[in-house]
């Protein structure tokens, strides 16, 4: 783990005294001091979360609001996604974009009113992302960033079980929901939903709460601390994108296979920076695609190993890749020309300067299981 | 007493005769966390001293192991590549990495004795 070089002393989160007492190893991580792993390791929280439940900190994360009754048709022009088609209570994932079409940050929006509409962001872009919506809507909506607020996603099989003792009404929330609930007698605004691939619930909760609510979780049955290494790795075996790995400035939705969060009516009409590249791809291809990437034996291929053909020539880089511990061996995830993106199709990996087989794959890598009513 | 000398960068080496037995440090497995994948070197391969001679990978990260001393290859441990977990769970006993036969038997000299090792596991804290 590198330091952090900054001159800037971390900040830290609500939970830190939680966290440290729970015996969890601190990193710095977007300018936070926040916990990697506790001490059942990486490994063993990864198939606790895939088995059971585990109670994660995300708490760096950016929660935002947007109010005003031009909130859906202004977010609309900075996001392909469809927020008008967005029902009340409803989440989505969506992307803020620039005017070349790449990606600035990935984030969940969800519709508590008409006019009312909660962000969550991620930890490294949200100063930017709050700059960003400033700069474009500022003055014609109420734009709040959420400082007074935690975020706990509980995650895994057994998140339903758990939550049942805590707040029966949680349970009837289905995936991709959200509702201001009460957990264990405190009033939250909880989202069924997560970014490990199995069902759970991601809670908002006042800081001056959070810890409370933490201990109640951490104390229903079956549920024990997980730190965002395994968050990274079960979040990769559900193929789903981290930004600033698999996502960037220089990655279209297109080419990160992530355009199915645009609508009909949103490819048809645009409106949104850099539609024009996007709906191009969209129409013709994009050159290059992120794809699942199985490597054929046993070694890790991490992030900027080189991809090639069986010919050894270049064709582009993994951009998230490492062990599966659900999957039971290496899982990776990288960008290839189109040509090469087709299911089945064989690559090399070069890894320590040796080229390694590798096929192209279908994600995720572990199913999703999602509770959809 | 351990007759085990330590490298700075956390290998052991163990001599019996004219043959060094190589392995990382349970400091080690317990900084790298949960060993995941491990590469060790084929017998008659010829490595120099602190040059890199196999590979070990936790879930976050790939390392690789330096040899202490120079010297031929004499075995890989197979029973670490088919079960990486070992590692975590005898490090500095059956989860040896690979056997050489010494070159430079000086070399050892270099090195540290346990007494020395953990006098500068100290200086890590």
């Amino acid at each position: 783990m590198s330091e952090s070089h900054s001159d800037t002393p971390l900040l830290t989160v609500p939970l830190d005294a939680l966290h440290r007492e729970l015996g969890a190893k601190m990193v710095p991580f977007a300018g936070y001091a926040m916990p990697v792993q506790y001490p059942a390791g990486v490994l063993a929280e990864h198939l606790h979360t895939r088995s059971a439940a585990a109670l994660f900190d995300v708490s760096h994360m950016g929660q935002a609001e947007i109010r005003g009754a031009k909130a859906v048709e202004l977010l609309e022009t900075l996001v392909p996604g469809d927020i008008q088609a967005l029902g009340i209570g409803k989440t989505r994932y969506s992307v803020f974009t620039n005017d070349q079409g790449g990606i600035l940050d990935d984030l969940m929006i969800s519709k508590l009113a008409d006019d009312h509409l909660f962000l969550v962001i991620n930890a490294a872009c949200k100063h930017a992302d709050f700059a960003h919506l400033v700069k474009h809507l500022g003055g014609k909506v109420e734009l709040r960033m959420i400082e007074d607020r935690s975020l706990l996603a509980l995650q895994g099989p057994g998140a339903a079980v758990a939550m049942a003792t805590l707040s029966p009404e949680a349970i009837s929330m289905t995936f991709m929901t959200i509702a201001e609930i009460t957990v264990a007698g405190i009033r939250v605004l909880a989202t069924r939903s997560g970014y490990t691939g199995e069902d759970g619930w991601e809670i908002s909760v006042a800081n001056a709460d959070a810890e409370r609510l933490a201990r109640a979780i951490l104390g229903a049955p079956g549920v024990k601390p997980a730190g965002l290494g395994a968050r990274d790795s079960l979040r990769l075996e559900a193929g789903l994108c981290l930004y600033g790995s698999d996502i960037d400035t220089t990655t279209t939705p297109v080419e990160a296979s992530i355009a199915w969060i645009m609508s009909k009516r949103r490819k048809a009409e645009g409106g949104f920076p850099g539609a024009a590249v996007i709906c191009k791809q969209l129409a013709e291809g994009a050159p290059r695609r992120r794809v699942g990437i199985q490597p054929d034996g046993k070694a890790p291929a991490r992030a900027h190993t080189e991809i090639t053909d069986e010919a050894g020539n270049r064709l582009g880089e993994i951009c998230s890749g490492g062990f599966g511990p659900s999957a039971g061996g290496p899982v990776a995830m990288g960008y290839v020309p189109a040509a090469f993106a087709a299911i089945g199709t064989k690559l090399k990996l070069v890894v320590r300067g040796k080229a390694m087989d590798a096929h192209v794959c279908a994600l995720p890598f572990v199913p999703h299981s999602y509770f959809k009513g | 007493m351990s007759s085990k000398r330590f490298t700075k960068d956390h290998e052991w080496i163990e001599v019996a005769g004219d043959i060094g037995t190589v392995g990382i440090s349970d400091y080690a497995q317990h900084a790298l966390g949960d060993v995941v994948f491990v590469e060790v070197p084929d017998a008659g391969r010829e490595i120099a001293k602190g040059g890199e001679a196999a590979v070990v990978e936790s879930v976050k990260a790939a390392s690789e192991v330096y040899s202490p001393v120079s010297g031929v290859v004499t075995a890989g441990n197979a029973a670490i590549v088919d079960q990486p977990g070992l590692v975590n769970e005898a490090a500095e006993g059956a989860a040896w990495f690979f056997k050489l036969k010494l070159a430079n038997p000086v070399e050892l000299d270099d090195l540290m004795d346990q007494a020395a090792y953990d006098a500068y596991l100290k200086t890590l804290e």
